[in-house]
C-alpha cells in the first residue's frame, strides 16, 4: 500500500509525466517526490523513503543517499520553522554575522539551536542568492520556504512573535 | 554609458507589469518565438545566436551558438537544460529576472529548444528558489493555455515542454554535468569530461546546458537581430551584462550596462562609492570563486569584459562584484570563502574534498591569530596541491582567493601572525 501514491494520485502522476516514460526517467522523479513526502510528514521517514523508492523502482539507499547529499531533505522530524540566515562573505560584509549572534542571544539560544518552545530553530547557511540585500533569511517550514531581505533584529523577532502564534 | 531606460535584460524595470503573460505580449512577446517557429529553420536561428557574438553567461563565456551547434544530430532525443541554480555568493541576477521578466526568459529557452530540436526542455533551479519555480509552473500553463508551447506548435510540426525541476541545496549543482547527475535523480556530483553534455547529457542524449541570463538574450537577438546586438558591448564580449555588486558599497543590486564598463564606473557611479568613510581595498569579480584584486587605479579603470579582466589577475565569470574595503582583513577573508567551499565539496574527488577541509583549519587558525608563519606557507602548499587536480572547477575556484589572497596582501597575513613565533 502506497500511501503517498493513493493520497496524491494527481500530483504523483504530474510529477511522473515530466520525464520520459521509462526506467532513467522514473528515477528523475526521486527529487520532487522526496519533496512531496517531506510535505505531507515534515521529514522523509523510513516509511516515505519506501514509497519514493517503490514509486521510482529504485533501491532504498539510492533514496536515503540523495538525504545525506542535499541540505533541504531531513530523514529526522524538525522544528516547526527554520530561520536560516545567510553568512556567507558578501552577506558578512554587511552585518549578517552580527546580526544573527543578536538575535540569538535575544532568543537565548545558540546557532543551530530551538527555541525553547520548539517553534524555531535559527541556522547560519550558505548563500541564497540575495547578497544585495544582506543581512537576510529564508524561513523553512515543511510547506513552503520564504524570504526576508534587508532585515533588522526587531524585523525578525516580530516576525518569530507571528510564527509562534500561527 | 548605456541609456538605463533601455534594458535588454532587466526590462521589467521600463515596463510595469512586465511578469504577467498579456503585458509580455502587448511589450512584442513570443513574436521572436513565432518568427522562428513559423519562418526560420533551426540551424538558422543557431546562426543568427553565432553571429551576435553571445557568450555564456554563467561565469565561462563560452560563444553559445557556437555550443548549440555541436549537439549530436545523430543521437536522439535532444535535450535543453537551464541552468537556474544560481549560488556562488554575490550572484544574484538570475532571480531577478525569473521573478520579474520571467517570459522573456521562458522565451529563450523555448528558442533554444527550437534550435536544437529538442522536445523537451528542463529548467533547474536551486531548492531555495521554490516560490519562483512555482511563477514559472504557472507561467508555462498560461503559455500552454496560449498556443505557445505544447504540440504542433503555430500549427507547425514543432512540438516545445518545458518544466521546473529543483534542486535540494547543493552549490555543485550549478556545475553543469553534477547538474544533469541531480535531473536524473543521483547525488549531484561532477562527471568525468568530455564527453561533453552537446554530445552525453541527460539520460546519455545530447543536451545543451545555458545560463538563465544566456537563455534571456535570445529573444532580443532574434527580433532585433544579432548585428543591433553586437552593437552594445565590445568587439569580442558583445552585449548586456548584469553585474551583481554587493559587500561593502552605497548601493548594492543588479546593474545590467554593457560588457566592457569599468570597475570604477560600476561600483562608484552606480554602486555610490564606498559608505562610512572608508577606502576600496579589493575587488573580487566573480564571486567568492574569484581572485582578489587590489583595487588601484589600475584596477578601478580596467573594462569589464571577459578579455580585460584577467589582465588585472583574475576572471570576469558571472559578473558578480564584491567589494571589499580597507576594514577587512584578508585571512578573515579566505576562511570566509574556504568554508564555502569545504561544506558544498561534493566529495567525489580527494584534492577538493581533503584540501578544502585542510584550507578551512589553517585558514581559520590564521584568521583567530593562532597560526605560525608557517602555518601561511602550509596553506600555501596545500593550496598549490589542490591546482590543476580537480574533478571539475569548484576545486579550483577554492584556492583563487587564497593564492591571490597571499600574493597580494601579504601584509595582512603577516600582521595576523607576528606575534607568534614561527
Amino acid at each position: 500500500m502506497n500511501a503517498l501514491l493513493q493520497k496524491y494520485a494527481e500530483e504523483v502522476q504530474a510529477i511522473l509525466a515530466k520525464y520520459p516514460q521509462d526506467s532513467a526517467g522514473k528515477r528523475s522523479a526521486v527529487m520532487p517526490l522526496m519533496y512531496l513526502a517531506q510535505r505531507e510528514y515534515g521529514f522523509i521517514s523510513k516509511q516515505a523513503i519506501g514509497e519514493v523508492a517503490e514509486l521510482c523502482q529504485i533501491s532504498l539507499t539510492d533514496v536515503a543517499s540523495l538525504i545525506g547529499f542535499y541540505t533541504l531533505y531531513h530523514d529526522e522530524p524538525v522544528g516547526k520553522y527554520h530561520i536560516q540566515v545567510c553568512t556567507d562573505l558578501p552577506c558578512a560584509l554587511r552585518g549578517a554575522e552580527a546580526f544573527l549572534e543578536n538575535l540569538c542571544n535575544n532568543l537565548g539560544i545558540k546557532v543551530s539551536q530551538t527555541t525553547p518552545d520548539g517553534t524555531v530553530k535559527i541556522e547560519a547557511v550558505m548563500c541564497l542568492a540575495g547578497c544585495d540585500k544582506a543581512p537576510l533569511f529564508q524561513v523553512q517550514s515543511p510547506e513552503s520556504i520564504e524570504y526576508h531581505e534587508d532585515q533588522t533584529l526587531d524585523s525578525a523577532l516580530e516576525l518569530i512573535n507571528k510564527l509562534r502564534q500561527i | 554609458m548605456m541609456n538605463m531606460t533601455d534594458h535588454v535584460l532587466l526590462r521589467h524595470r521600463d515596463i510595469p507589469g512586465l511578469e504577467k503573460i498579456d503585458a509580455y505580449r502587448k511589450n512584442g512577446g513570443f513574436e521572436a518565438l513565432r518568427k522562428v517557429v513559423t519562418n526560420l529553420d533551426p540551424d538558422d536561428v543557431t546562426n543568427e545566436v553565432k553571429a551576435s557574438g553571445l557568450r555564456g553567461r554563467g561565469g565561462a563565456g563560452f560563444p553559445t551558438g557556437l555550443k548549440w551547434s555541436f549537439i549530436d544530430g545523430h543521437n536522439w532525443p535532444h535535450y535543453v537544460v537551464a541552468n537556474a541554480d544560481e549560488s556562488e555568493p554575490g550572484t544574484f541576477k538570475d532571480r531577478e529576472i525569473m521573478e520579474f521578466n520571467p517570459f522573456q526568459f521562458l522565451e529563450g529557452v523555448a528558442i533554444c529548444a527550437y534550435a536544437v530540436k529538442a522536445n523537451h526542455a528542463y529548467i533547474y533551479l536551486r531548492g531555495e528558489f521554490w516560490h519562483i519555480a512555482r511563477k514559472l509552473d504557472q507561467g508555462i500553463a498560461e503559455m500552454e493555455a496560449a498556443g505557445l508551447l505544447g504540440d504542433k506548435l503555430f500549427r507547425t510540426n514543432a512540438s516545445i515542454h518545458l518544466h521546473t525541476h529543483l534542486g535540494a541545496g547543493a552549490y555543485i549543482c550549478g556545475e553543469e554535468t553534477a547538474l544533469l547527475e541531480s535531473i536524473e535523480g543521483k547525488l549531484g556530483q561532477p562527471r568525468l569530461r568530455p564527453p561533453f553534455p552537446p554530445a552525453f547529457g541527460i539520460y546519455g542524449k545530447p543536451t545543451i546546458v545555458n545560463n538563465v541570463e544566456t537563455l534571456t538574450n535570445v529573444p532580443l537577438i532574434i527580433s532585433r537581430g544579432a548585428a543591433w546586438y553586437k552593437g552594445i558591448g565590445t568587439d569580442k564580449s558583445p552585449g548586456p551584462k548584469i553585474f551583481s555588486l554587493s559587500g561593502c558599497v552605497n548601493r548594492p543590486g543588479n546593474y545590467e550596462l554593457p560588457l566592457g564598463t569599468t570597475f570604477r564606473e560600476l561600483i562608484f557611479d552606480h554602486g555610490r562609492g564606498i559608505p562610512d568613510g572608508h577606502k576600496i581595498k579589493a575587488i573580487m569579480p566573480a564571486g567568492a570563486s574569484s581572485s582578489l584584486v587590489i583595487a588601484n587605479d589600475e584596477a578601478l579603470a580596467t573594462r569589464m569584459d571577459y578579455e580585460s579582466v584577467p589582465a588585472v589577475g583574475a576572471q570576469l565569470g558571472s559578473a558578480s562584484v564584491i567589494v571589499i574595503d580597507d576594514s577587512v582583513s584578508i585571512p578573515w577573508l579566505i576562511n570566509k570563502t574556504v568554508r564555502f567551499f569545504k561544506h558544498e565539496s561534493c566529495g567525489k574527488c580527494t584534492p577538493c574534498r581533503e584540501g578544502t577541509y585542510w584550507m578551512m583549519h589553517l585558514t581559520e587558525r590564521i584568521s583567530t591569530g593562532k597560526a605560525t608563519l608557517n602555518d601561511v606557507k602550509l596553506l600555501q602548499d596545500v593550496a598549490s596541491q589542490i591546482k590543476g587536480k580537480c574533478l571539475c572547477a569548484l576545486g579550483e575556484f577554492s584556492i583563487e582567493a587564497v593564492l591571490s589572497g597571499m600574493e597580494r596582501f601579504p601584509a595582512d597575513f603577516e600582521a595576523a601572525t607576528t606575534h607568534l613565533a614561527p
